[in-house]
Parts: structure tokens; C-alpha cells; sequence
């Protein structure tokens, strides 16, 4: 294929104890866009990361092969040059500078080192014609909405005389609106001979933009669709993006579902800088004692919003909603009423929000509940370090000693330390916000184990997922968030991953 | 003899500072050709750096909790002064004095404290924003000028002794008996904790370590003991000051609030997910800092006689540097209150050894700004060979 503008050969790359990419091949051609689909963690954002040189020549095997030549970017500022720029998930626009200086950061119009501020507001002046935004070249960053901030963001795209253009989910966070008028910008993009790699999971977007679509299915290639051949449907592509070998993963349980422990009703959040958007939707669950429930959806989707608004108002402002455990109505405001009331919330992000990294397992595992192992406010050491080793040997946390600090673990321990930390606090209620993010397959069937033995234990169990297997695998029962609401619910028997992924489309 | 090397290198991290601190002593007491060591020098160290040592113990806490706190010096000003209104100008009593400075010092830490935890301003500000207003409100309180002196029993904080009711005038027997007394509190509780882990199945350092380090704080008690009684005995800050670092190296490391301050200064957001309520941790740490500092200001103001516009100029710098020394991280939840004290008195010793040596301050400010960075370069290096 002569119009062949970009091809990707036989690229792997591994993570310490992970294969990332497994031998992908990828091509683009010249002027077309093409859609790269698949799971979380499938692989799309690293393959991305390689292609614009984040991931340097020599840190992967295989070639990138870039209008024609070969091309070993050592970082992104090669790959800017050759005219493949990306836009990433997450702005990377400086919030207060303004929108011209946004436009030109790195690449600035100058002489001498003396910014050219007339040429500057021109060229940035006509750039905003160009992606059809209506704002003054002078205005803050931070003062115009996130739509508008990515259109900024393909502006600063285009003043590099971009030829390949790579959106990694542009419209994940963005309005129905915003989202059409910025597929639209793709179309006349592609018309003026620009390729775009569009990341989406919004498979109607896809279906309605794409020319080819290539499917990812952790960390290989299963196969690229052509659409302007042929008729593509949203099933065919659902079953590229999820078919896979299911035998044995998941532990087996005896489920005995008792009395309902928790229910919450309309509960609202609305994010806590943008006061306009709600984040969660009235949403409606219940939870029965030894069940495992499973929250499926994309990230964004209000899941984690909802398990850390019900845990002490963690989250967003403005929360409104009525939540009931065991059938009294009850006082959620603060994180210590919560856990009082036998919540407990594992999050999603055990750096940031579970553990102290600097301080050793026995101090993590004990802090929620010190109590337990003081008399009158003085720690007994001893006790502490007893119940610490108990811990340890009960959930096969693999360290030096107890007194070894969290940072020095491996992912699935520091996961253990945390589940620990929680059970220690004793709760009837368990939020497990991704709980295996990032660990391996081993660490996985543990954690797993240990989410039965608790439901088995009469304890209700939240699994926030955003890996349809472990939440089919795992959970008695399912809801599917989407877009702040909760799109469906369904019980194990009936549920699929395909009726999973119609409910979060 | 090899499971006591083994020991030895496990907790060389923990000593290295003691180590250091023993060296420069050493380095000094030879170069000043003894003059260090001279029981009136030992008393006179105590006594110069004892306002530094019980602020570096409550900034320690703020340090650990994340924070800093650059108005102190001027904390201990402000109190000084107040503390010489009060008792030269409208007479009033010395303890009720010594109260209420304490309480207004422990409430000008809270207020601080109220705009870091609860309005999240960044502490650097709010304090160096104190550091001006409590500075300019000495100023306004003395008028400009110096005021004292003060009735003998506030002086007596400073520069007043223990008595002695055992000795003949020459040598200081009660102190050598406080020591001895205090000995074998140590001893006693040492071996309880050690039999209590005994009881518990876990392991213990081997006998012979537990013996080197009991024998090795005897030996440094009595010596320092010894010294002081040769002179006038124990000073009475220094029993201040004792009683600071047992009450707080307690708190810090064996009571719920103090390992909540460690866990909020490692990881505030892990924290309060935790249901530590941080805010009101981090206001407690302030105002005890600032109960501390007003401690400080007497403790100065008693020992110079007077209250000065001057007073405290720098001390915060000297505070702060005690604490990194000490091994604190300035990123939070990491550091000791020994540290600090040992932090505290190298830099004591350094002023102190430089000073005799007639080395003038202009070396002197650089030298020990050297050994700062030394330090902390040190720790960091340590950190990373890990």
C-alpha cells in the first residue's frame, strides 16, 4: 500500500512482570481516521506512548515505520518534529496562561528570545478560526470549559504542522455537544489530508467517524476493521474487545444472601470545582449481607464518585441523597461516622489515598482503628505487633517483617496491607474500588479468595471494577454506571459482557 | 561479638547522628584543649542552647506533620516582652505571669494554626506573616526599648540551680543522686519492655547489645552528672528540659496522637480516608509549638534579665536547621524527637567549641550552614542507597 503514512511492526513492550504489547502491528494511512479500541488495559495508551516517543527507541522491540523511513524517536519532542502530536486523556494545558501562550508553549514565536507578542495573538488568532473556537486569544486557560480547553489543545496540534494527530479519549469528558462539534473538526481535518488515531470506547462515535478500526485485546492485535468496505456493527466489534478464556480465574463461592445491609436512595454529587456537573445521578442501589455487587462502567462514569461520596462525603459538594444500613437511616457526613457505621472504603489509588508509604506495614494496617490496640489513648506495642503479624499470615502478605515500610512492596502486597488496614477496622460494609489494579494474575486469586471468605463471612462486599471478567466472575449481582447514572442492573445468571457494554454505550 | 556487629550496622542509620555528635564533641574537647568539657563550659552549653532544644521539640512535631514554622523567634520575643510588662511595669506576680504567657503563647499557635489547617493556607505564609506581626507587636509592647529587670524568682527559670541537701557546697551530691535514681528508672523499665517481648514470642536484641547500650547511656549520664556537680549541680531548665523530651519522645512515639501525626505528614489525603481528623491534628500541632515557643521566650528573657525589641532574631533558622539535622524529612512524617535534640545540640556544641576556638560569627553562620547541608546530603544519600 503506497498511502501507507504510518506502520507499526511487530512492537512489544514489557513492564517489569507484565507483557504490555505482545508483537502489535498497526497501520494508518494517509488522510483516514482510525479508531483503536479495546479494554482498559489493553494496551492502547502504551502502544500511543511508544509511537510518540514517550517510551524512547530501545525500550521496546519492533519498528515504526513513518512516511516511509524508519524513525527512532528518543522522546516526544522528535516525534512533534516528524508532525505526530498527541493529546492526552488529561490536558496538559498550564491553567493560567492564556490560550495564545498555551498555543505557542515550547514552540514560541520569537526573535532573540524576545517573544513576538502581535505574531504570537495572530497566529493564535487564526488557529481558533481553524478548530472553529470562539474566544479571545488573551483569555485564561482556566476560565473556559473543558471542551473548549481540548479544542485549545488540537489549536496547539495544528501550530506544529501536525500530520498525524493522535486523540487518546477527547470526548470521555465532554458534552454530547462538545463531543459533536469535535468529531466534526476530525472530518474536516481528515478532508485537508490529516490522519487521526482516535482512542475511544464510545463505540457510536467510532462507528460513525472511523474508516478503520483495529481492536487490541490485552496487549495484541486481534484484528483491524475496514469500514469503508464493508458493514461494521457494534457487536462484531464488542466481541473483538472482550472474547476471551474465562476458565477457572475466579474462585468458587457458596453464596447465602441474607437481609439487605445497605441502601442508598437518589443520591447526587455534583463535582467539586464545576459546580454545574453531576457527577453521580440519582442513583439507586441496595446491598444484601453476603453478597458481592459488582459496579461496572467506564472510568469517569461516577463509580468511584459514588463510593467516595457515601464514604464521609470524600468527594464532590453538594451531596444530597439518603443512604439506610441495616434499615436505620444513617449519618454518613464524616469519614469517622462512616466507619462507625461499618463502612469501609479500599480505594482505587492505594499510593495516593491508601497507604503512607513511608511508614511500615504494622503502622498501616492498625491506623483506622488505633483503638483497638491502645489503653487509655497509649499504644501497646506489642499487641499492635501481634495483630500485625496476624494479618500478615492470614492474608499471606510477603515482606521482611511487619516493621518493613509499604513503600518497598510489591503491588498486590501494598493491595493486601490495604484490605488489612480496612478489615482491621472491623466494618459490615466493604467498598473495593478497583481492587486489583495493577497487580499480577497470582495476587489477583487471592484477593478474589479473600473477597469470598468475607461475603461468606455475612459481610456486604461493593467490587468497582472496570474488568468486565472479575466483575462476571466475581458478583452475585451487577449495576452499570454510565455517565453518572445507574444505566442497569443484573444478576449474575443473565449477565454477559455484551449486555454489560450495551448498558455502558 | 558478630550478632553485636550485626546490631551495630542495622542501627547505624538511628546513631549515625549520636555518632556525629560525639565526634564533633570530641573534635572540639581536643582542639579547645579541654575547654569544652570544663564543668562550667557543659553548664554554660545547656544553658545557651536550652531555649533552642524545647522549640526544636515542637517544631519537630509541626515539621513531621508536614508544615513549618518561621515565626518562633519572634513568638519568644513577643512573649519576653510581654512577660516584662507585666511584671516590671504592673507587678504583676511571676507565676501568674509564667501562666498566662504560656496559654497566650499556646493560643498564638492555634491562631496560626486555625489559617493553615482550616483556610489551607501554605504555613510558609501564615508564619512568616507571624514572624512580622509578632516582631512588630514586641516593638509596640516594649516601645523601642529594653525592659527589666525581673523579680529573682523568674530569673531563677534560667539561672537558678537545683539545691542541694546532701552536699558540703564543694560537690553536688543531689545531682549525682537524681542521676543515679533516674539510672535505674531506664534499667528498670528496659528489661519490663524486654521481658514483655520475651513473653510475646518475639525477637530481641541479644543480651550483649542490651548490655553495651544500657552500660553506654550509665556511663554518658553519669559523666555529664558528674561534670555538673563539680560546678553547681543541675540547672533548672535542664530538668525543664528533660522532662520536655521524656513527656514528648513518649508522645510521639507510644500515644494515638502522635502516630497520627506521623501517618498525616506522610500521606494527609491516606489520612483522613483513615478517619484521622487531620484538620484539627495539624492546628494542635501549631499551638503546642506555640505553647513551646512561649516557654522559650521566658526561658531567654530570664536568662538575659531583660526583654529586648532583638530578642529571638534568627532562633527560628537555628529550630528549624536542629530538626533537619535530626533527621526529620522535610516533605512530613518522618523524624524523631531525640533527633531534633541531638540535631539541636550539634549545632550547640559547634557555636560553642567555634566560639572558644575565636572563630568569629562570620565563620562561624557559614560553617554551620555547611553542616546543614552536610546533613540532610547524608540522609538523602542514605535514602537512595536503600
Amino acid at each position: 500500500m503506497s498511502d501507507v503514512i504510518l506502520s507499526m511492526r511487530g512492537i512489544t513492550k514489557t513492564f517489569p512482570g507484565v507483557k504490555a504489547l505482545d508483537n502489535v502491528n498497526f497501520d494508518v494511512r494517509q488522510g483516514e481516521i482510525h479508531a483503536l479500541v479495546g479494554e482498559n488495559g489493553a494496551g492502547k495508551s502504551t502502544l500511543m506512548k511508544v509511537l510518540s516517543g514517550i517510551y524512547p527507541h530501545g525500550d521496546y522491540e519492533g519498528q515504526i515505520i513513518y512516511q516511509g523511513k524508519e524513525c527512532r524517536f528518543r522522546e516526544i519532542a522528535d516525534s512533534e518534529k516528524a508532525g505526530i502530536v498527541i493529546i492526552h486523556q488529561e490536558l496538559a494545558l498550564i491553567p493560567f496562561l492564556s490560550i495564545a501562550e498555551n498555543i505557542f508553549l515550547g514552540n514560541e514565536r520569537h526573535s532573540f528570545g524576545v517573544i513576538d507578542w502581535g505574531k504570537t495573538r495572530a497566529e493564535a488568532q487564526k488557529l481558533l478560526e481553524t478548530v472553529g473556537l470562539s474566544e479571545s486569544p488573551n483569555t485564561l486557560v482556566t476560565d473556559i470549559g473543558v471542551g473548549k480547553q481540548q479544542l485549545v489543545e488540537i489549536a496547539k496540534a495544528l501550530s506544529k504542522e501536525v500530520q498525524l494527530l493522535i486523540l487518546d479519549e477527547p470526548t470521555a469528558t465532554l458534552n454530547e455537544n462538545d463531543s459533536d462539534k469535535l468529531l466534526k473538526l476530525l472530518l474536516r481535518f481528515k478532508e485537508q489530508g490529516i490522519s487521526s488515531i482516535l482512542i475511544s470506547h464510545k463505540l457510536n462515535e467510532v462507528e460513525r467517524v472511523a474508516d478503520s478500526i483495529t481492536i487490541l485485546r490485552d496487549g495484541k492485535t486481534i484484528e483491524t476493521l475496514d469500514c469503508t468496505t464493508g458493514e461494521i456493527n457494534e457487536d462484531q466489534i464488542i466481541r473483538g474487545m472482550v472474547g476471551r478464556d474465562l476458565t477457572n480465574r475466579f474462585p468458587r463461592r457458596g453464596a447465602k444472601i441474607g437481609e439487605v445491609i445497605l441502601e442508598v436512595r437518589d443520591w447526587t454529587v455534583r463535582h467539586p470545582l464545576h459546580e454545574n456537573r453531576t457527577v453521580v445521578d440519582k442513583a439507586n442501589l441496595t446491598l444484601r449481607r453476603g453478597e458481592v455487587l459488582g459496579i461496572a462502567g467506564l472510568m469517569g462514569s461516577g463509580r468511584t464518585e459514588l463510593a467516595m461520596s457515601l464514604f464521609g462525603q470524600s468527594y464532590g459538594r453538594d451531596i444530597t441523597g439518603q443512604a439506610f444500613i441495616r434499615g436505620a437511616q444513617a449519618d454518613l457526613s464524616t469519614v469517622n461516622k462512616a466507619i462507625d457505621a461499618g463502612l469501609a472504603y479500599v480505594t482505587e489509588d492505594r499510593k495516593t489515598y491508601g497507604l503512607v508509604l513511608d511508614e511500615d506495614v504494622k503502622n498501616n494496617i492498625t491506623l483506622v482503628n488505633l483503638e483497638e490496640v491502645s489503653n487509655s489513648h497509649i499504644i501497646d506495642q506489642n499487641k499492635e505487633i501481634h495483630l500485625a503479624n496476624e494479618y500478615r499470615g492470614k492474608f499471606n502478605i510477603k515482606c521482611s517483617n511487619i516493621l518493613q515500610k509499604t513503600v518497598n512492596l510489591s503491588g498486590g502486597n501494598q493491595q493486601k496491607v490495604v484490605l488489612s488496614k480496612w478489615l482491621f477496622a472491623g466494618p459490615d460494609i466493604l467498598i473495593l474500588d478497583e481492587p486489583t489494579r495493577g497487580i499480577d494474575v497470582g495476587a489477583k486469586y487471592e484477593i478474589y479468595v479473600i473477597i469470598n471468605k468475607l461475603a461468606e463471612e455475612g459481610k456486604g462486599v461493593i467490587v468497582i471494577s472496570s474488568e468486565l471478567p472479575e466483575i462476571l466472575g466475581l458478583c452475585d449481582r451487577i449495576y452499570v454506571m454510565s455517565e453518572g447514572k445507574v444505566a442497569g442492573e443484573l444478576n449474575a445468571a443473565e449477565a454477559s459482557q455484551e449486555k454489560i457494554m450495551r448498558y455502558i454505550l | 561479638m558478630s550478632s553485636i556487629i550485626k546490631a551495630f550496622k542495622a542501627n547505624v542509620r538511628q546513631y549515625g547522628m549520636l555518632i556525629a555528635l560525639i565526634v564533633i564533641m570530641l573534635f572540639f574537647e581536643i582542639i579547645t584543649q579541654g575547654i569544652l568539657l570544663k564543668p562550667l563550659n557543659i553548664t554554660n552549653l545547656v544553658l545557651q542552647n536550652s531555649y533552642i532544644l524545647i522549640m526544636a521539640i515542637g517544631m519537630l512535631l509541626v515539621i513531621v506533620a508536614g508544615h513549618i514554622d518561621l515565626s518562633v523567634g519572634s513568638i519568644c520575643a513577643f512573649i519576653g516582652s510581654t512577660a516584662a510588662v507585666m511584671m516590671v511595669q504592673y507587678h504583676v506576680n511571676a507565676a501568674v505571669t509564667v501562666i498566662a504567657c504560656l496559654i497566650l503563647g499556646a493560643l498564638i499557635g492555634a491562631w496560626q494554626g486555625f489559617w493553615v489547617a482550616y483556610i489551607k493556607i501554605p504555613s510558609f505564609i501564615v508564619t512568616l506573616a507571624g514572624m512580622l506581626v509578632f516582631r512588630g507587636l514586641t516593638l509596640v509592647m516594649l516601645q523601642g526599648l529594653s525592659v527589666g529587670p525581673f523579680p529573682k524568682e523568674f530569673q531563677m527559670i534560667s539561672s537558678g540551680f537545683i539545691p542541694d541537701f546532701l552536699g558540703n557546697g564543694e560537690f553536688h551530691l543531689t545531682t549525682m543522686l537524681i542521676a543515679v535514681l533516674f539510672l535505674a528508672a531506664v534499667i528498670f523499665f528496659d528489661i519490663r519492655a524486654r521481658r514483655k517481648r520475651i513473653e510475646y514470642g518475639f525477637d530481641v536484641p541479644p543480651f550483649g547489645v542490651f548490655l553495651l547500650r544500657n552500660a553506654g547511656i550509665c556511663a554518658a549520664v553519669l559523666f555529664i552528672c558528674w561534670l555538673l556537680a563539680s560546678y553547681k549541680g543541675l540547672p533548672n531548665v535542664l530538668i525543664i528540659l528533660f522532662a520536655l523530651t521524656v513527656i514528648y519522645a513518649f508522645i510521639t512515639t507510644q500515644t494515638v496522637t502522635g502516630r497520627r501525626i506521623y501517618a498525616l505528614g506522610g500521606n494527609e489525603k491516606a489520612a483522613k480516608l483513615s478517619g484521622v481528623k487531620t484538620k484539627r491534628l495539624v492546628l494542635l500541632t501549631f499551638a503546642n509549638l506555640g505553647l513551646l515557643s512561649a516557654l522559650a521566650g521566658l526561658v531567654f528573657a530570664a536568662r538575659l534579665n531583660v526583654a529586648t525589641p532583638k530578642a529571638g532574631t534568627g532562633f527560628e533558622l537555628d529550630v528549624i536547621a536542629a530538626c533537619f539535622i535530626g533527621g526529620a524529612s522535610a516533605t512530613g512524617g518522618v523524624g524523631t524527637v531525640i533527633g531534633a535534640i541531638i540535631g539541636a545540640l550539634v549545632m550547640g556544641v559547634m557555636n560553642n567549641g567555634m566560639s572558644i576556638m575565636g572563630i568569629g560569627i562570620d565563620w562561624q553562620q557559614a560553617i554551620k550552614g555547611m553542616v546543614l547541608l552536610l546533613a540532610v546530603f547524608f540522609d538523602v544519600y542514605n535514602k537512595s542507597k536503600n
